[in-house]
């Protein structure tokens, strides 16, 4: 890809994610034909592209979740395959990942999901246990309140909440979120994209984020790529993308809701659009 | 990756903690033991040198914290010395969510209170499970009547969709299990009358069987296991994806759109099973009776012709309605009671197969005291 743009946000030579030459396919439906992408370390990333262009089987493939045709991805520069061949390694590749509805194991309270990775992979006391699992609910700015509740006593904001929770309960260097604030209310997702930005900042995460949110992208985004017709289409900042010359994009940022998304943000420049 | 460590410095005037190392959750159970230590020596120390620190991650920081007693964000700065602005960060982070966020708990349960309060609520549920149940009899029974005297209100294709399921499509296990049974009846049932030299009641006592038992009681019992967890795995599926809820507000009954096909497909095909059930086990006997016996075939029909009375296939036959209605309604109740998780269909799926064989076990007993008192 030759349209990487160079941008202040991240590290450009240290990339923690690696992706090269992917192709995925299901049957003759080819997903990625060759796509490239970067995430740098620190930066977060929002992903874009129309229903159907591969952006959930992108973040499948990259936690391993996905069996890739052909092509390289590389995790902290190692190759991801042959790390996945030794699950021993598998709670080494400190990833976390947030799926759309959170996920959680619906027999299991949100503090027993939080606990059960620790748990399976490290001798840790009971009180030490519960304070972890305190801990990480409280960073997901979720009340102790729901500690034993089951996920189908709780509401959509707060199962997203705690799917996040259980995401950084191995203490992960790269958080993947699939549509975090799909689903909720303006007030609700304003508040999980504060959250994701607090703990990048404090936890010095890496961030890389599936949406449709144009507030989100606006908010919080370092970096926007955008995928489509099987490989990353462009990647830069918002205002860099949003004047890419591309007909899905160009209807995708002026279209009613995206002119919204920038009165939101009392952009004043003039962006072209 | 290097090993995490705690050094108390005793030249300073107050406690001041040297911490070393990787303060990460892969070194948790050395970071446990640790903070143990500092725990038991009754020494907190007032301030942390974090210069040696390498990496931290949010495990590790609570431990700081909790060395430190938990300090509030604002109190933070001045107990840290010489800390990196990205551990500064974690800690602060840290220390505010844990202050800020909202900490009150439910009050935990004490074990007598819980185990009360448990048999109370179990006895509340049995009683409401029990009134649901018999409210949803007198519902299911209106509407069967109603769609009964209004036939074109019935829904033909649902019905005959259900009808292949539950009825055709089991033919041929109900089939072989009434013939293996029907086999296994005669066989052991020779084995005795043999020492009396009766085997030639064999057949009487296989079409006794068959005809007033088991030809019904075998195929309610594989419908129970087969439609009944079908039906509430179905509708609760449909439950837990407010499916139901959408049928009500587009102004159709649940019951009706279905309950009605579902329970009426097994009143229509449930008799017919069991007359299948019946023919197959009889002829299950009638093979062990030729091998075995040497009854020929046609002399076992004829004995069944002339000394079995056609009463006993009524007694039987009477009985798969009622059955089958116990089998459907169970079936659908269970699934209306499904609430939110998959989790929750998996229970009441298995629920809902214990439950109708008890019911149809229960009521077959009923049934024999019955009309052994009318004399049938």
């Amino acid at each position: 890809m030759t349209d990487t743009q160079q941008t202040p946000a991240g590290d450009p030579d240290d990339a923690v994610i690696r992706v090269r030459d992917l192709v995925n396919a299901f049957g003759a439906n080819v997903v990625h034909n060759g796509l490239d992408l970067d995430v740098r370390r620190g930066e977060i990333l929002g992903v874009v592209g129309g229903s159907g262009s591969g952006k959930s089987v992108l973040l499948r493939s990259i936690v391993g979740l996905q069996k890739i045709r052909s092509g390289v991805i590389e995790l902290f520069g190692e190759p991801l395959g042959e790390m996945l061949d030794d699950s021993d390694n598998l709670c080494d590749l400190r990833l976390g990942v947030m799926f759309q509805d959170g996920a959680l194991f619906s027999s299991l309270t949100v503090t027993e999901n939080i606990q059960l990775a620790i748990k399976e992979h490290y001798k840790v006391g009971d009180a030490l246990l519960q304070d972890l699992a305190d801990m990480k609910m409280l960073l997901a700015e979720l009340p102790l309140k729901a500690a034993n509740q089951y996920p189908s006593e709780l509401s959509g904001g707060m199962r997203k909440r705690a799917g996040l929770a259980r995401a950084l309960a191995l203490d992960p260097e790269i958080l993947f979120l699939d549509e975090p604030t799909a689903g909720l209310d303006p007030i609700s997702a304003a508040a999980i994209d504060r959250l994701l930005q607090t703990l990048r900042d404090a936890l010095g995460l890496t961030v890389f984020l599936v949406t449709h949110d144009l507030d989100t992208l606006h908010a919080i985004c370092d970096r926007v790529a955008v995928l489509g017709e099987g490989r990353l289409i462009t990647i830069g900042t918002l205002d860099e993308v949003a004047n890419f010359d591309h007909p899905w994009i160009k209807a995708y940022f002026s279209g009613p809701r995206g002119r919204r998304g920038q009165v939101d943000r009392g952009d004043t420049s003039d962006t072209g659009l | 990756m290097s090993k995490p460590a705690l050094h108390f410095s005793a030249h300073e005037p107050s406690a001041v903690a040297e911490i070393s190392g990787d303060w990460v959750l892969r070194h948790v159970e050395q970071l446990e033991s640790l903070s143990q230590d500092a725990g038991r020596s009754a020494r907190q120390p007032g301030t942390l040198d974090l210069h040696a620190l390498q990496r931290l991650d949010t495990t590790g920081a609570l431990l700081l914290l909790q060395l430190l007693g938990m300090p509030r964000p604002e109190a933070l700065p001045q107990k840290l010395n010489r800390v990196s602005e990205a551990h500064r960060m974690i800690l602060t982070a840290l220390a505010a969510a844990i202050c800020d966020g909202d900490r009150s708990r439910k009050p935990a349960d004490r074990w007598l209170q819980d185990l009360l309060q448990r048999i109370g609520m179990w006895v509340v549920d049995a009683a409401q499970q029990l009134k649901l149940l018999t409210h949803f009899i007198g519902v299911v029974i209106t509407t069967t009547i109603r769609n009964l005297l209004q036939p074109w209100r019935l829904r033909w294709t649902s019905l005959v969709f259900h009808m292949e399921h539950v009825g055709l499509d089991a033919v041929p296990i109900v089939a072989l299990l009434s013939f293996l049974v029907g086999s296994t009846v005669a066989f052991l049932g020779a084995s005795v009358l043999r020492d009396f030299g009766a085997t030639i009641y064999t057949p009487d006592m296989v079409s006794y069987a068959f005809l007033r038992e088991f030809g019904t009681l075998l195929p309610a019992i594989l419908l129970a296991g087969r439609s009944g967890s079908a039906f509430t795995a179905q509708i609760g599926s449909m439950k837990s994806n407010e499916e139901i809820d959408a049928l009500k507000t587009l102004g159709m009954d649940p019951v009706c759109v279905l309950v009605m096909p579902r329970v009426v497909a097994l009143l229509f095909t449930l008799p017919l099973l069991s007359f299948i059930g019946m023919l197959s086990g009889l002829l299950g006997g009638m093979l062990v009776s030729a091998l075995v016996l040497d009854i020929s075939p046609a002399a076992y029909a004829s004995r069944i012709y002339n000394f079995t009375d056609i009463q006993h296939f009524w007694v039987g036959i009477s009985k798969a309605p009622v059955f089958a209605f116990l089998i459907g309604v169970v079936g659908c109740l269970e699934g209306f009671k499904v609430s939110g998780s998959a989790e929750s269909v998996g229970q009441h799926t298995t629920s809902s197969v214990v439950q109708s064989i008890f019911l149809v076990l229960t009521t077959d007993a009923m049934f024999a005291v019955l009309f052994e008192q009318l004399g049938l």
